[in-house]
């Protein structure tokens, strides 16, 4: 009963990591562009969420804000941070030194903008962990003798529902059928009328939607917000991401899924220290035997470096 | 000299060695992510030899450098299997397991870190700079570095000339290590203590974003890099809290004046990244840059202000 819960919690924990994944399997499928500020724009929604929800907007302006408001707004901040990112690692590589880009430099430059929005964020709000002051839903339902986290129970359901209003956009809508052609061949989707810079704009702004919503699910779950947060969720993120393959969405949800049983499962058995050490090494390994990951292409993430 | 500059030069030094350690395999091609990890491996290997079997300074420095190159020759050959993203992601792993091996291991110290016994002053990371900074002038010199370049440049067709692309992945990787496990090494004695979170992520994304700012061209780049980036908190610890208090005179007190944070040197080194990625990709130094200079000192201009 014991191992049961521990992989209903480990289902739980994964909905954050799939969300996480998801904004860096888009940005790597269709641009080959490992995005790095994706854990700090995850951040980034956490800690402005938890600032305007205490103070307000800075200098005073108003007051402090109702928490489901300021989320929303810390939303609407990382949609447009992800847009300025756009504009400075890809686009403006794109126009300047055409698609012979040595794909490192958009990476390089992403680093960049980790650095500055992470470090922004320290200076502004300290490093201290703070709590959140929101939702306390510690509500717990008993299932047959399992125990499950109400907001743990509505982030998995989220989960299922972000997954399927992708998998519709991209699918059925006229940009998400832009965006799969630009992940094809970018070249041949502009001759044949796709608004490249559009485009790759909305894959953006998709991205920064996804780590908004993987900081909303985070800050209901934990109730609490660091900006260390970037790091620890934003690595095993992509940990979750390799293992199921670059640019694949399902790859995605079912990495970060398993990353979240073994991370509670490795607490369950060998403590909580060994977490970091267990979800790396067995991604190495996997790395080693199959770098394409569970569902990935081999072609993707293959450019020049 | 007083402590404060030994320590600031001992840090100059140990961060040029460490520029070379990354410099390497990025000159060759390979975008290395791990830098922590082989410098905490090598930091680590001089502290409980140390520590543990008390040997002399010189022999624990030796030997960690010696533990990080066989660490990265483990490592290289199944990791050079992998290519672009992969790599980055499979060197970032490898810090990773690094540092939560560390962590849970009693014999290092776990969280809390050790002490190292034998002090090096000042002058032994700036000569260990100055001999690896020479070596790596010469290597880059050599048909081993115009492979590592040429590698860089197009490894298909690297080769197709005939030159095997593995081996200098592989060599280029190790001795970097190498270089990497010496600077930790170094780090180990001129500080006397070791802790885990010295070697963060956070640390090899810094050295990576060092060595590209300044140039992976030449061997310029690295010097130029790391010197910049050290010095800079030097120059901010000075100048920030002058220019903090002037913004308060101009906007009033909306940025609570705390004292100077090392934050910012983050800052600006994220920005110098974004704008240098923008306007110069290659980094600072290039070779178009070293060949003009050289050649203003060599000749100088004929009649019509053109260089002969």
């Amino acid at each position: 009963m014991l191992i049961v819960q521990q992989i209903v919690n480990g289902l739980m924990l994964g909905s954050v990591y799939v969300t996480v994944a998801l904004a860096f399997t888009l940005t790597i499928g269709i641009l080959n562009f490992l995005n790095f500020t994706i854990p700090t724009l995850f951040m980034f929604t956490a800690m402005m969420g938890w600032a305007l929800a205490k103070w307000g907007f800075p200098g005073g302006v108003t007051g402090p804000l109702y928490w489901p408001l300021a989320l929303m707004l810390a939303s609407l901040a990382v949609i447009i941070l992800s847009l300025i990112i756009e504009r400075f690692t890809f686009r403006y590589m794109k126009t300047k030194y055409g698609d012979s880009t040595e794909h490192a430099i958009p990476l390089v430059s992403s680093l960049g903008f980790l650095l500055i929005i992470e470090n922004l964020v320290r200076i502004g709000y300290g490093t201290d962990a703070q709590r959140f002051p929101g939702p306390s839903m510690d509500m717990t339902l008993n299932i047959g003798g399992i125990l499950v986290r109400l907001p743990q129970l509505l982030s998995l359901i989220a989960v299922c529902f972000i997954v399927a209003g992708l998998n519709y956009l991209l699918a059925r809508t006229r940009t998400g059928r832009g965006i799969r052609a630009i992940a094809e061949n970018p070249d041949t989707a502009s001759t044949l009328g796709v608004d490249t810079n559009r485009i790759v704009a909305a894959v953006f702004m998709l991205g920064g939607l996804l780590c908004a919503f993987a900081g909303i699910l985070f800050v209901i779950n934990y109730g609490e917000v660091s900006p260390q947060i970037g790091e620890d969720i934003g690595s095993k993120a992509i940990a979750g991401m390799v293992l199921g393959g670059l640019g694949s969405i399902w790859g995605a949800v079912l990495g970060g899924v398993i990353i979240g049983l073994i991370e509670t499962m490795t607490t369950h058995f060998f403590g909580a220290d060994t977490v970091q050490m267990s979800v790396w090494g067995i991604l190495i390994i996997f790395l080693f035997i199959r770098p394409q990951g569970i569902f990935g292409h081999n072609a993707i993430g293959k450019g020049k470096l | 000299m007083s402590g404060y500059w030994a320590g600031i030069i001992s840090i100059l030094a140990i961060n040029i060695i460490f520029a070379y350690g990354i410099f390497l395999p990025v000159a060759s091609g390979q975008l290395n992510l791990g830098g922590a990890g082989f410098q905490a491996s090598g930091a680590y290997a001089a502290a409980f030899l140390g520590a543990q079997y008390s040997l002399s300074t010189p022999v624990t420095i030796l030997s960690g450098t010696v533990f990080a190159a066989i660490l990265g020759c483990i490592i290289a050959w199944p990791i050079l299997r992998t290519k672009g993203v992969y790599l980055v992601l499979a060197t970032f792993g490898f810090a990773e397991v690094i540092s939560g091996f560390v962590l849970n291991s009693e014999a290092l110290g776990g969280p809390t870190g050790i002490t190292v016994a034998n002090f090096i002053d000042w002058y032994v990371p700036v000569i260990a700079a100055v001999f690896v900074s020479i070596g790596v002038f010469y290597l880059m010199s050599t048909r081993f570095g115009l492979n590592m370049r040429a590698t860089h440049d197009d490894d298909v067709v690297t080769d197709l000339m005939g030159v095997n692309v593995r081996t200098t992945k592989v060599f280029a990787f190790t001795l970097g290590a190498a270089l990497a496990g010496l600077s930790g090494a170094l780090y180990a004695h001129a500080f006397n203590f070791v802790e885990a979170q010295a070697f963060n992520a956070m640390v090899s994304v810094n050295v990576l974003l060092f060595v590209l700012l300044g140039g992976t061209q030449t061997p310029w780049g690295p010097i130029v890099g790391a010197t910049f980036f050290t010095l800079l908190p030097e120059v901010l610890r000075a100048t920030l809290p002058s220019l903090k208090q002037g913004l308060i005179n101009v906007f009033g007190p909306i940025i609570p004046a705390t004292p100077p944070d090392e934050s910012w040197r983050f800052v600006i080194l994220g920005l110098c990244t974004v704008i240098m990625m923008m306007m110069r990709p290659e980094g600072l130094i290039t070779s178009t840059m070293i060949e003009r200079l050289h050649g203003k000192l060599r000749r100088k201009p004929n009649a019509q202000g053109q260089p002969a």
